[in-house]
């Protein structure tokens, strides 16, 4: 019951308004001469310095239902679990050169999405399209998850009801402040809230990591539990070590994983909202520290089990809800007031990146496929007025995806929806590099790995769940005919088939003699940084509270 | 994806004249912290432990740290280089 949570409902919600207020006065914060301006509202202003740009892709990228999953993951299936380590450190290293050449490109050309840029870049508006949908189906299921997120905190407070609209109120407030906000003051309301969201989840998990050890009897005991468990359960794949048929999984997930991450329209939004290159390059060093975190998540998983949590039950009759195992070991483990503020964390680290993400996606509506092809003549001021509107719009399909469906739907998919952003590697990835692909096969290319992914991640049963299809994102490699238990990440096998459709589709289109698009940028235009002459002094402001390295003179 | 093309820079046509690039031989050390923890040999293992942690998550806790430190030398190594004439 609730009233036994009194103390931790009341932490959770002071903290919330406190975020919520915070969120409409940052319209002030930087604030420019014109907010009616896409660059204002949706990247605000391309002006964020290192220490910005640290808390708003930290908060982007690490999100509540990261904080939630991954440990519910790691108390389930053990080892596998921690594939969250390897993919958030070789992320960095992987897109260092890329995403510099994507921030100068759009800096240049004013891009806001990736499809502006494969636009311009492919002179292709069908192809731009393709992968503005193909970001906007993805990013979707994302926001709709940080729900999940806030809703296993709420659960654990025992705020829940037996109506549908009941339950799902106060989820349902939360958002319709989080969209006021988000409305008001674009970027800057996460920019500024990333700040709280990020202190908070520090200050929970250096507490959890020194006093929870202390308590269960230390790590060596805490990771013997954990050993224990899985012993004793029938299932093959658990074990806090990898066995000889999950390694390559585990392996093609964490590298499928990191190619993903910065395709994600909400990603490259942070990016595209930083000053300067320098700016990027600095935060390539500094987002892991995020990922140190991220891992010492993880093992509260372990930790749950030592403290012998029993997780809450799920929606359905004689299923457990394991995204319930963090808060309810926060419950049994800390004093009320500290679980409380754990607590808020979680509820906040789910508001900062739903914010993003509907910005981003709403922006993608609004230059390719409303300036596009229903209003060519926008202006900058009617645009941001429509991404405003269209991100009201997102948020509304995300509460209606968990009030009125299963959330297991919105878990399927958010499954595909890595799948099928990674889809636009060639396009997006491989194109600020080399225009040797030809428009027309790329798309094909798109075409042939969207259709294997969605079609093996069918084939995917789950025992655990009894569900014969979308039981997870491990291709059993004997359906390709292999004699073999292993299993792959789909995503990798889809990404790999569509790149070899893209370049023989490209041979035999250039042989066919067959018109491709004019490429609308020259090669300086992934290099120009900060100060250069020919940018756009528009945008250019000062009073960001990092030293900034003295532009170098032309 | 850590060469960028070679491409011929038109002369003239760009504003500031420069000799953009990103090349350079420091660029082939981010390799490494991406290769290395996809390696499941390296620490797929329990012993030997430290502080109770088994091998396997120890061992790539400390990736971040190879992480952290290439691309921190290559963003110095790569800084002084000017990229404009």
């Amino acid at each position: 019951m609730w009233r036994n949570h009194l103390t931790e409902i009341i932490v959770f919600t002071v903290l919330f308004l406190l975020v919520s207020a915070m969120g409409f006065l940052a319209a002030r914060w930087r604030a420019p001469k014109d907010m009616a301006h896409l660059d204002e509202w949706g990247l605000g202003g391309r002006t964020f310095g290192g220490w910005i740009t640290w808390f708003l892709v930290g908060g982007d990228v690490y999100t509540a239902y990261t904080f939630v999953a991954v440990p519910a993951l790691m108390f389930g299936a053990g080892a596998a679990g921690f594939f969250a380590v390897p993919y958030t450190i070789i992320v960095y290293p992987l897109v260092f050169l890329v995403l510099l050449r994507l921030w100068s490109v759009s800096r240049q050309h004013g891009f806001v999405t990736p499809a502006d840029f494969v636009r311009t870049r492919f002179g292709s508006p069908t192809l731009a399209l393709i992968i503005a949908i193909t970001g906007i189906a993805a990013t979707m299921p994302y926001i709709a998850l940080q729900l999940v997120g806030i809703e296993a905190v709420l659960k654990t407070m025992g705020v829940t009801g037996d109506s549908t609209v009941a339950r799902h109120l106060p989820i349902i407030i939360a958002f319709a402040i989080l969209a006021a906000y988000t409305y008001q003051s674009g970027l800057r309301a996460p920019a500024l809230i990333a700040f709280v969201k990020d202190s908070l989840i520090y200050i929970v998990i250096l507490v959890a990591v020194i006093y929870l050890p202390y308590k269960l009897g230390g790590w060596g005991a805490i990771f013997d539990a954990a050993d224990a468990k899985f012993k004793a359960t029938p299932a093959p794949g658990d074990g806090i070590l990898l066995n000889q048929n999950n390694q390559l999984q585990y392996v093609t997930l964490a590298l499928g994983s990191a190619l993903a991450l910065f395709l994600y329209p909400h990603t490259q939004t942070g990016v595209l909202a930083s000053r300067s290159r320098a700016v990027i390059k600095r935060n390539m060093s500094a987002l892991p520290a995020y990922t140190l975190l991220l891992g010492l998540i993880a093992l509260l998983g372990y930790m749950a089990i030592a403290a012998g949590v029993k997780p809450l039950p799920g929606a359905k009759e004689g299923t457990v809800d394991s995204n319930t195992v963090v808060p309810l070991l926060f419950d049994h483990t800390f004093p009320d007031w500290f679980a409380g503020v754990a607590y808020a964390a979680i509820g906040i680290g789910a508001l900062v990146p739903a914010a993003i993400m509907s910005i981003a996606a709403a922006n993608l509506f609004t230059r390719n496929i409303y300036k596009e092809y229903l209003k060519k003549d926008a202006s900058a001021a009617q645009e941001a007025k429509v991404s405003k509107v269209a991100s009201l719009v997102v948020k509304v399909g995300a509460v209606a995806c968990i009030v009125f469906l299963d959330p297991q739907f919105s878990i399927d998919l958010q499954l595909i929806g890595g799948v099928i952003i990674l889809q636009t590697l060639p396009a997006v990835g491989l194109g600020l590099y080399t225009r040797w692909f030809h428009r027309g096969a790329l798309i094909a290319g798109w075409v042939a790995g969207m259709g294997l992914g969605v079609w093996m991640l069918y084939q995917i049963p789950n025992p655990a769940t009894k569900r014969a299809h979308f039981g997870g994102s491990a291709f059993p490699l004997e359906k390709f005919g292999f004699d073999t238990p292993k299993t792959i990440y789909v995503g990798i096998v889809a990404v790999l088939v569509n790149l070899v459709v893209a370049a023989l589709a490209t041979l035999a289109l250039k042989a066919g003699r067959v018109p491709d698009g004019t490429d609308g940028t020259s090669p300086g235009d992934y290099f120009v940084d900060e100060g250069d002459e020919k940018l756009d002094p528009r945008t250019r402001q000062d009073g960001d509270e990092v030293a900034v390295e003295p532009a170098p003179q032309v | 994806m850590s060469e960028p093309p070679v491409t011929a820079e038109p002369p003239g046509d760009v504003s500031p004249p420069r000799e953009a690039t990103d090349r350079s031989p420091w660029n082939w050390l981010l390799i490494l912290p991406i290769v290395v923890p996809l390696a499941p040999a390296l620490f797929n293992m329990d012993s030997p432990r430290l502080f109770g942690f088994p091998a396997y998550y120890w061992v790539q806790l400390a990736f971040i740290v190879l992480g952290v430190a290439t691309t921190s030398v290559v963003y110095r190594m790569t800084r002084d280089r000017a990229v404009r004439s």
